[in-house]
């Protein structure tokens, strides 16, 4: 079995990346050690390479009510220059992906979709497209994303653009040039902090993954890996497709209700969320910290009460605050801040809390 | 390019063992901890349980994964790293001084003759 490469494999490949296999794709864990990684995306800046990321185009008359249809966030509210969040669901309420819609034009979108599902979602989304008034386009492979994350993100890349960056507010985007690239410079990010994602043609990847390392020496940048970004994801409690969503786990179910517009025009999905919030959630992702010593991870089964309530979707010891914390699907009745329950690791009891999300939220 | 000293025993699992007299001290070599990489928790038997070679004695936690350590040879547990319950980040810097883990009385010397010497575990790491 062969993987998928970004643009950028030759880069890290040569360099100290230690090379994982990550949904059908060969990417970097780390380049030096998560731990510093996490902390250079805290408080500095660091670099990841995104490009096994997906990129959609949806461009015609019909593209907006396509993706209103599509999607469970409102659609209809972005504006050109607009990025929006959303779920996607199957007519069950199970999760096809997470995404994010960039408005371009009136009549033109962007969908950024995870790298392992780029296959299932081109073909979900195709089989909805009979009868409209649109082009869907997979330009996963001519499209490289690169997201530069942390504090002294917008003093790097103000270094190397015209484009005055303090214009652009969080979940918004404009085009410019980077390093005398063109790109699409979006102020987005997975890591929960202040930070860029700039989509750029393929084969201008490496220069600009290089430039951007060369110039932000000085700030402390570090290239990161998936480890890291995983880290930081979950302490700011971003979901990752196939952990806290999937086909099986709705959005009402993994906490992002407030992205999920019950009360928009009709949208795949609709009827089996409004009966599930109507009914009342029996399960749902929550936040804990273990009391004891150790780290949860993803499959660990949770129990309470003498009985098993739900398992850990994902878990680690968070370098920002020392302590193991994770997120665990679990049976409704235990969601409360507050309740106490176990997490079995490797065939010991380690007492848990469930605790109020995000773990962490940058003060800047 | 790992480190791997040729005065140690090492296993295919990557424990290394250095013999004085009886004793056995035992860790995890260079190519473990950075294949590893950040290690945040060490679990380690108490002293005066007895290791039986081969079979698990511990296990070792880095941000990413948890790795069983498995006793390169059978004995009584001497004496534990203590210090690695604080800086368990002394088995990346140092895996083969500051992060040496248990002692073993052995029980059988003749296990630790039988352990891959550096040649051949250098090799085994490049297969692997």
């Amino acid at each position: 079995m062969t993987f998928k490469r970004t643009p950028l494999y030759p880069l890290y490949a040569q360099s100290s990346g230690k090379i994982v296999e990550f949904g059908g794709w060969d990417m970097p864990v780390q380049f030096s050690s998560i731990l510093k990684e996490h902390q250079a995306v805290r408080n500095a800046v660091g670099l990841f390479d995104a490009a096994h990321m997906g990129e959609f185009f949806v461009t015609g008359a019909d593209a907006s009510a396509f993706l209103q249809n599509m999607v469970t966030n409102d659609v209809s509210r972005l504006h050109p220059g607009e990025v929006l969040y959303s779920p996607m669901t199957y007519d069950d309420g199970g999760t096809v992906d997470d995404l994010l819609v960039y408005c371009l034009a009136a009549d033109q979108y962007q969908v950024v979709v995870n790298a392992s599902n780029i296959d299932k979602d081109f073909a979900w989304l195709k089989e909805h497209t009979k009868g409209k008034q649109l082009t869907l386009t997979d330009r996963s492979e001519q499209t490289a994303l690169l997201a530069v994350q942390g504090p002294s993100s917008q003093t790097l890349l103000q270094r190397l653009t015209d484009t005055d960056l303090s214009n652009i507010a969080y979940y918004h985007f404009t085009t410019g040039t980077v390093a005398g690239l063109p790109a699409l410079i979006s102020r987005t990010g997975y890591t929960g902090e202040d930070g860029f994602e700039l989509y750029v043609d393929a084969t201008a990847a490496p220069a600009l993954w290089e430039t951007l390392l060369n110039k932000g020496q000085d700030l402390g940048i570090l290239p990161c890996g998936l480890g890291a970004r995983d880290t930081l994801r979950l302490e700011a409690r971003l979901p990752l497709y196939g952990h806290e969503l999937s086909s099986e786990i709705t959005p009402l179910e993994a906490g992002l209700g407030i992205f999920v517009k019950l009360n928009k025009e009709s949208f795949v999905g609709q009827q089996a969320l409004a009966e599930q919030k109507a009914a009342g959630l029996q399960r749902k992702v929550v936040g804990f910290v273990l009391t004891q010593r150790g780290i949860p991870r993803p499959g660990y089964t949770v129990s309470a009460a003498g009985q098993v309530i739900g398992h850990v979707t994902s878990g680690t010891l968070s370098p920002t605050l020392n302590q193991p914390i994770g997120l665990a699907l679990v049976n409704a009745k235990f969601a409360a801040v507050g309740t106490p329950f176990t997490v079995d690791i490797r065939g010991k009891a380690i007492g848990a809390q469930v605790v109020k999300t995000p773990f962490y939220k940058r003060d800047h | 390019m790992s480190q791997v000293p040729e005065n140690l025993k090492y296993t295919k699992e990557h424990e290394w063992v250095r013999v004085e007299g009886n004793t056995a001290f035992i860790g995890i070599t260079d190519f473990a901890q950075d294949e590893l990489g950040d290690i945040v928790f060490v679990e380690l038997p108490e002293e005066g349980s007895l290791l039986i070679a081969e079979q698990t004695f511990g296990t070792v936690e880095s941000v990413k994964t948890v790795s069983d350590l498995f006793a390169p040879v059978s004995g009584k547990v001497i004496q534990v790293n203590a210090d690695l319950g604080e800086h368990p980040e002394k088995v990346n810097e140092q895996p083969y001084e500051a992060g040496w883990m248990v002692a073993v009385e052995m029980s059988d010397a003749a296990e630790a003759n039988a352990l891959l010497n550096a040649v051949e575990y250098q090799a085994h790491i490049v297969e692997s």
